[in-house]
C-alpha cells in the first residue's frame, strides 16, 4: 500500500476533527516511525487544519519525530529517583555499548520510581539495573 | 493445586514478574494475577494462603513450594509496613485481580456509585465538600468546590477530565491504581459525572504507562453498562511533561499544542471544549467511591489533620531500603517514613536529602524530617507535598547538579507560552554553571567599545547567587503555571541547605 493509503486508513478510523489529532498521529508514528511533512499535509486536508498547525503539534510532543530513525531505542529514566539510585554512574557504559547502532532516549519517569535504575525498550521495562545488565540490555537491541 | 498469586503491575513485570509465573505454572501450581501490594523491595511477590516469599526469582519456587524458602516473610496482611498503613484509596490492593468485576463488587465495588445515584446530585456534592478532599494532583485545591461550580456553570455540555499525566518523578500511586483497581477510577468518574451533570469523560494517560493504557482500556469494556449513560474515552499523551498542568492537558485533549492557558477562565466554567469541566488527579477521582459509600464521609473527614483530611497514598522512591506505596492520614513525619518505615537508604549510606513532592519540589534537608504531612505546614516550610511522592537521596548526591537539573529539566519540557519559565530556565541553568566556577570576567561582547554600558568588572560567585535568588524569584512569581513556578522550589531549597554543593561557604 502506498503511504497516502495507509494515512487514509488511518484517518478513516477517527473522527474527523481536531480532537482526534493526537491519535491520529500516535498511529502514523507507530505505522511509519516519523511523521514527515507529506503525512502532515495529507492528515491536515483531513482535519482541515493548516500544516503549520498540525506541524506545531508535531513539534511539540516528544513522541513524534519528523525523520525516520531506523536504529533501535532504548529508553533510559534520568529523573531524580533514577539519579538517587545512581542511574548516572551507569550512563558511560550504556553510551559506549550503544554507539551509533542503538539510540539511547532519556525517559522523564517511568513510574517504577523505588526500583531504579529503569530503563524501557519498546512496551518492556526493566528495573534495577547494574551496569552489567544496562550495557547487555544495550547490545541486545 | 496450589494457588500462587502474583502480581501483574508493571513494576513486578520489570522485576521478572512473568517469568517467575511462568515457573510456578510449569511447577503445576495454578498462578492468579493480581494488583501488586506496594511493598516494591519484596517484587517479585509471591502469595501462597496469605504467607509471602520475596523478592522472588524462578529459581526460589521449590524452595517455596516445600516450605523452605529463606525468603519467606510470614502473613503478607500482617506485615508491618501494610499493617500500619490506612488504605482507603489502595485498600484492593494486592487482594483483587484488577479486570474482574466479580473481585470488585465483592470488595465493595460501586455501592459508592448505587448510593450517589440513590440520594442525588445536590447530595453528593454535599458529601464531596463535607469529606474535607482536596486535590491529589498537587495544588490542592477542594473537590467540593470544583465540582459545585462545575455544576452550577451554565451550558448543556459538561466533561469530566482524569488527568492521569503522572509525570513526576518519584511518584507512581496513579500508575498502581490505574492498573492495580482501574475500576474505583472509572466508578469516581461516574460518580463525578453524575454530581455534575456530565455525559463524557476522558482519562488523559502518559504514553510512558502502556501497561496502564491496555488496563483501562479493558476495564471501560468491561463496564461499560454499569457506568451508562456516562461514557469514558482513554486518551494518550505523547510525551510533554507540561500535559500535567491542567489547560495544557486540555489543549492537548483538544488536538493542540499543549501549551498552558491563562486563568481566568478557570476550566471549570471554560475547559474543555469551552464547556465547564471537572478536572481531577487520578487519586482524586478514586478517593470519591468510599466517600460516597455510606458513612464514608464522615469517615474521611475524621483522618488527617487541620484542613488536610482523609488520607495520602504516599510514594516511598529513590534510595530508600522499603521503597513503595504507603497510604496513612495526613500528619505523619519524614523521620517516621524515612527511617522507621522505610528503613533509610537502599545504600546504607546517610540520608542527605529528600525531595518531597516530584521534581518541582523542594529538597528537604534532615533537619526538617519533623514538620507533619500537611499541605499548610509544607507551605510554611517553603515545600509543597505535590503527589505525595518522596525521592530519598543518600550523601553522594551532589545537590548544584540536581538544582542545575531542575533548570535543565523546566527548559526541555517548558511549553514555551510565558518568558519566566522558557527563557529563565535556560538562564538559570547559566548561572549555576557561573557559580559553580567561581563567577565570571566580562565576555568578548561585553569587552567590545560599542557596549559602553556593559560592566567590565568580574562578578563574583556572591553576586551570581543573588542573581539566582532573583530570577529564581520573577520565575516563581511571574510563570503561567506550575512548572516554571515551582522550578525555584529545588532550586533555592537546593542553595539554602548544601552552599558547600555550590562551592560556598556557610551562608
Amino acid at each position: 500500500m502506498t503511504t497516502e493509503a495507509v494515512i487514509a486508513e488511518i484517518l478513516a478510523a477517527h473522527p474527523r476533527e481536531q480532537s482526534a489529532l493526537l491519535p491520529i498521529l500516535h498511529d502514523v508514528q507507530a505505522e511509519f516511525g516519523y511523521v514527515d511533512a507529506a503525512a502532515e499535509r495529507i492528515i491536515a486536508d483531513a482535519l482541515n487544519l493548516s500544516r503549520a498547525e498540525v506541524h506545531g503539534v508535531v513539534s511539540f510532543y516528544h513522541d513524534f519525530r519528523s525523520a525516520p530513525d531506523p536504529r533501535p531505542v532504548v529508553q533510559i529514566c534520568q529523573a531524580e529517583s533514577c539519579k538517587a539510585r545512581g542511574i548516572d554512574t551507569l550512563m558511560q557504559a550504556a553510551r559506549d555499548a550503544a554507539g551509533e547502532r542503538v539510540r539511547l532516549a532519556p525517559v522523564y519517569c517511568l513510574g517504577l520510581c523505588s526500583v531504579g535504575p529503569n530503563a524501557r525498550v519498546r512496551d518492556q521495562l526493566h528495573a534495577r539495573l547494574d551496569e552489567a545488565q544496562l550495557v547487555s540490555l544495550v547490545k541486545a537491541q | 493445586m496450589t494457588a500462587v498469586r502474583i502480581s501483574d503491575d508493571a513494576l513486578a513485570l520489570a522485576c521478572g514478574a512473568d517469568a517467575l509465573a511462568a515457573a510456578f505454572e510449569a511447577a503445576g501450581c495454578a498462578v492468579e494475577r493480581v494488583s501488586s501490594w506496594g511493598m516494591h523491595w519484596l517484587e517479585p511477590l509471591v502469595e501462597i494462603d496469605g504467607m509471602g516469599f520475596g523478592p522472588a526469582t524462578p529459581e526460589d519456587v521449590d524452595a517455596i513450594l516445600s516450605g523452605k524458602s529463606a525468603k519467606a516473610i510470614g502473613p503478607i496482611a500482617a506485615h508491618p509496613f501494610i499493617a500500619g498503613q490506612q488504605r482507603l484509596t489502595f485498600a484492593r490492593a494486592g487482594r483483587t485481580r484488577a479486570l474482574s468485576l466479580e473481585d470488585y463488587e465483592r470488595t465493595g465495588g460501586w455501592a459508592g456509585l448505587e448510593r450517589a445515584r440513590r440520594i442525588g446530585p445536590e447530595h453528593v456534592l454535599d458529601e464531596v465538600a463535607r469529606s474535607g478532599l482536596r486535590g491529589r494532583g498537587g495544588a490542592g485545591f477542594p473537590a467540593g468546590v470544583k465540582w459545585r461550580t462545575v455544576a452550577q456553570a451554565p451550558g448543556a455540555r459538561k466533561f469530566i477530565v482524569c488527568n492521569a499525566d503522572e509525570g513526576d518523578s518519584g511518584t507512581f500511586a496513579d500508575r498502581m491504581l490505574m492498573e492495580g483497581d482501574p475500576l474505583q477510577l472509572i466508578e469516581g468518574m461516574a460518580i463525578a459525572a453524575h454530581a455534575v451533570g456530565a455525559a463524557q469523560g476522558y482519562i488523559y494517560i502518559r504514553s510512558e504507562y502502556p501497561h496502564a493504557i491496555r488496563k483501562l482500556r479493558d476495564a471501560l469494556k468491561l463496564c461499560a453498562d454499569i457506568i451508562a449513560p456516562f461514557t469514558i474515552d482513554v486518551r494518550v499523551g505523547a510525551g510533554a511533561y507540561v500535559c500535567g498542568e491542567e489547560t495544557s492537558l486540555l489543549n492537548s485533549l483538544e488536538g493542540k499544542r499543549g501549551e498552558v492557558r491563562a486563568k481566568p477562565p478557570l476550566p471549570a466554567l471554560q475547559g474543555l471544549f469551552g464547556c465547564p469541566t471537572v478536572v481531577n488527579n487520578v487519586l482524586t477521582l478514586a478517593a470519591v467511591p468510599h466517600i460516597l459509600a455510606e458513612g464514608g464521609a464522615q469517615d474521611y473527614e475524621a483522618r488527617g489533620t487541620g484542613r488536610s483530611k482523609g488520607t495520602m497514598p504516599i510514594q516511598l522512591a529513590g534510595n530508600i531500603r522499603h521503597g513503595g506505596l504507603y497510604e496513612t492520614s495526613f500528619g505523619i513525619t519524614l523521620n517516621q517514613l524515612i527511617f522507621e518505615i522505610g528503613g533509610g537508604t537502599a545504600s546504607g549510606r546517610p540520608v542527605k536529602a529528600v525531595q518531597v513532592g516530584g521534581p518541582l519540589g523542594a529538597y528537604l534537608h534532615p533537619g526538617q524530617f519533623d514538620i507533619p504531612f500537611d499541605y499548610e505546614a509544607y507551605a510554611a516550610a517553603d515545600a509543597l507535598i505535590g503527589h505525595g511522592g518522596i525521592t530519598v537521596f543518600d550523601d553522594t548526591a551532589d545537590m548544584a547538579a540536581l538544582a542545575r537539573f531542575a533548570m535543565e529539566f523546566c527548559a526541555a519540557e517548558s511549553c514555551g507560552k510565558c518568558t519566566p519559565c522558557r527563557i529563565g530556565s535556560v538562564r538559570g541553568q547559566e548561572i549555576i554553571d557561573r557559580i559553580l566556577s567561581g563567577g565570571r570576567q566580562a565576555d568578548a561582547v561585553e569587552l567590545l567599545p560599542q557596549m559602553h554600558n556593559a560592566r567590565l568588572a568580574q562578578r563574583s560567585q556572591a553576586e551570581e547567587v543573588q542573581l539566582l535568588e532573583e530570577l529564581c524569584a520573577v520565575m516563581k512569581d511571574a510563570s503561567l503555571c506550575a512548572l516554571g513556578g515551582f522550578t525555584p522550589y529545588p532550586v533555592v531549597s537546593a542553595l539554602r541547605h548544601w552552599p558547600a554543593d555550590f562551592g560556598l561557604g556557610a551562608r
